[in-house]
């Protein structure tokens, strides 16, 4: 049936088409005239909205200007990842070289470590630190005692306002050979080590020190959508006879469901999006092999080595890669709660 | 109805143990490092395991942060870097979020892709770098602060407080003869004031957390902001950063560094509670925009 129908329509096509053939001329030469008026029309309207808006376009121009200096001139600088660029010849004058700084990075022996931990931090943040905010607002949910509430939600916000240096610092000091954690393993009968030292022990630090930092301050917005829960649902299933645990599964689960999907869409959008400032305040030359990823190996490489070109592609690889990857997550927001971030 | 089944008893226990377990586990590192600020730093160093007070009193770590120059440098220089940066990014956000929330431009959703484009896909460090580089800001506190002048998000939560505002109000100020900017800073701004607090804080928390631009733009010692001097002392163990000129006894080491860290943290961990509110509304608006 449907091939029919769109036959037919093809050759409905093709006749009309070769009616218009006779007036093909005129045609043009009309269609010419309307898009002139138009373009003179859309002239005119430019004009009329500079004259009628001209001071708000004085305040966009200094914002602009920010724009284009420091976002767009670096996308442009970002050429270089397709060059040899050297300090000494500028950006525009270094000869082009293609795509090979993409494959030197493919076909380094760096490109699968550091794919591998981008991956694989992202996976742990996604499953230990993705839910923890959620179960933790869930728990203090159940909470009637306003005090206690209040009190517990301060005290788990205070390390979101410790600056990372200093949580880094923490780290450090806290995982070293004599620091607290080795105390409390030697207390427990195990025998003392520098833990930062440990390549099979950076994921779980970086992980769990973030789930530690973060976990109050993730949970404001799943406090929020569970505030906004109908408290007669709750009278309705305590009506039915459901206990606590029960009305927690079938109300409130229920209830921050479609808060929880928007955030996990959205974060999968951020996935191999793991940031450097952590890592190179975190890490040293015996644990490079578990803890490079690909942002740090970007500034390893370009600030440390010297290595523009090379870096700035394999910054370049990053960046498409999330991009593609926060549109994809978009998209499939949009087909399936109708969110979307633009 | 209000009876509590012994199973509800059961949940309620658990679950209040786990939050003051959980609680304890937030709290206790930040009050290991003010005990352990305060001890005495032999006693410190021979001792094991959980403190829960001071190990002999001693105020000596403090005194020696206090008389370190780079600490007091770098504090200054934070300051700096936070009342110029925050005035110029509330400026240029508040331009911004105003020409964003007005009707009837027409290349107003031009900017808007322009703006919003940068959010999702940027050029990255090493062409930024070069570009810092190639204005002339190395070595300058001005490359702290103008490449951050705007943060994208921010500007929208203030676009969306922007169009909270009624529409009837600036059209009268029209009639009266009042121009945008006037609009702007006489209308659109005092009745933005939570808006503007949150971002404030924003602002002032983002400068004040920074330490990679300045590690990556400044050469000369002496601009370092505090966050720097911080990470050479507790990160890269520098003894020589801790200890300013003075080299005496290298034992103390580990008190300064907790001492440090106190000296560092505590006044916005002291701030932060009266604050809170206004960081979670933040977090509202920010949310309400998707």
């Amino acid at each position: 049936m449907w091939c029919k129908v769109l036959l037919i329509d093809m050759i409905k096509d093709k006749r009309s088409q070769n009616r218009s053939k006779v007036n093909q001329n005129s045609d043009t030469y009309e269609k010419a005239f309307e898009a002139a008026i138009k373009f003179s029309r859309v002239v005119q309207n430019i004009k009329a909205d500079f004259k009628k808006n001209k001071l708000i376009y004085s305040m966009a121009l200094p914002v602009l200007c920010y724009y284009i200096i420091f976002h767009y001139a670096p996308l442009y600088g970002a050429i270089i990842a397709f060059k040899e660029y050297t300090p000494g010849r500028g950006i525009w004058d270094s000869p082009w070289v293609g795509f090979r700084q993409f494959t030197a990075f493919f076909n380094s022996y760096y490109f699968a470590r550091v794919m591998k931990n981008t991956f694989l931090i992202s996976v742990y943040e996604l499953c230990f630190g993705f839910p923890a905010p959620i179960i933790f607002a869930l728990m203090l949910n159940e909470v009637k005692n306003k005090y206690f509430k209040g009190t517990v939600q301060t005290i788990v916000y205070l390390p979101h306002f410790i600056s990372l240096v200093v949580v880094c610092g923490l780290i450090k000091a806290f995982t070293d050979s004599n620091g607290i954690i080795n105390d409390i393993i030697v207390l427990f009968g195990g025998t003392e080590s520098s833990l930062l030292l440990n390549p099979a022990l950076f994921k779980p630090i970086y992980v769990l020190s973030g789930v530690w930092q973060e976990i109050g301050w993730g949970a404001i917005i799943y406090l929020a959508a569970l505030s906004a829960i109908d408290p007669q649902l709750y009278e309705a299933a305590k009506l039915d006879g459901a206990g606590r645990f029960k009305q927690v599964v079938h109300v409130t689960i229920p209830g921050i469901a479609p808060t929880v999907v928007i955030l996990l869409i959205m974060r999968m959008g951020r996935m191999l999006n793991v940031g450097f400032e952590k890592i190179i305040l975190l890490y040293n030359p015996a644990i490079y092999e578990t803890s490079e990823v690909i942002s740090s190996y970007v500034y390893k490489v370009g600030l440390q080595q010297f290595n523009w070109s090379f870096s700035t592609a394999v910054g370049l690889f990053n960046s498409v890669i999330n991009f593609m990857l926060l549109i994809l997550s978009n998209k499939i927001s949009r087909l399936l709660n109708d969110v979307s971030l633009w | 109805m209000n009876k509590k089944r012994p199973s509800e008893i059961l949940f309620d226990g658990f679950n209040v143990c786990f939050l003051v377990l959980f609680s304890v586990i937030c709290f206790y590192p930040m009050y290991y490092v003010a005990v352990a600020s305060l001890s005495n730093s032999s006693m410190f160093l021979a001792h094991r395991g959980l403190l829960l007070k001071p190990l002999g009193f001693s105020t000596n770590a403090y005194s020696m942060v206090f008389r370190n120059p780079m600490i007091v440098q770098g504090y200054l220089n934070t300051g700096f870097i936070i009342i110029v940066g925050v005035t110029l990014n509330l400026l240029m956000t508040a331009l911004g979020a105003y020409v964003l929330s007005r009707n009837g431009v027409l290349l107003k959703n031009l900017i808007m892709k322009i703006i919003i484009f940068t959010m999702f896909f940027s050029g990255g460090l090493i062409p930024t770098y070069l570009l810092v580089r190639g204005i002339g800001l190395y070595n300058k506190i001005w490359a702290l602060i103008l490449p951050n002048a705007i943060s994208t998000f921010n500007l929208i939560i203030m676009r969306t407080g922007f169009m909270a505002i009624p529409i009837s109000l600036d059209e009268s100020a029209r009639i009266d003869g009042a121009n945008d900017y006037r609009i702007l800073f006489r209308i659109i701004l005092p009745l933005s004031m939570p808006v503007i607090a949150v971002l404030l804080l924003y602002y002032s928390v983002a400068h004040w957390n920074s330490w990679f631009s300045a590690m990556i733009y400044l050469r000369e010692r002496s601009l370092y902001p505090i966050q720097l001097i911080l990470r050479e002392i507790l990160i890269a163990n520098s003894t020589e950063a801790m200890l300013g000129d003075s080299s005496d006894v290298a034992q103390i080491g580990e008190t300064v560094k907790y001492a440090t860290i106190i000296v560092t943290t505590l006044p916005i961990l002291f701030v932060y509670p009266f604050l809170q509110r206004h960081f979670i509304k933040g977090i509202m608006i920010g949310a309400l925009k998707g």
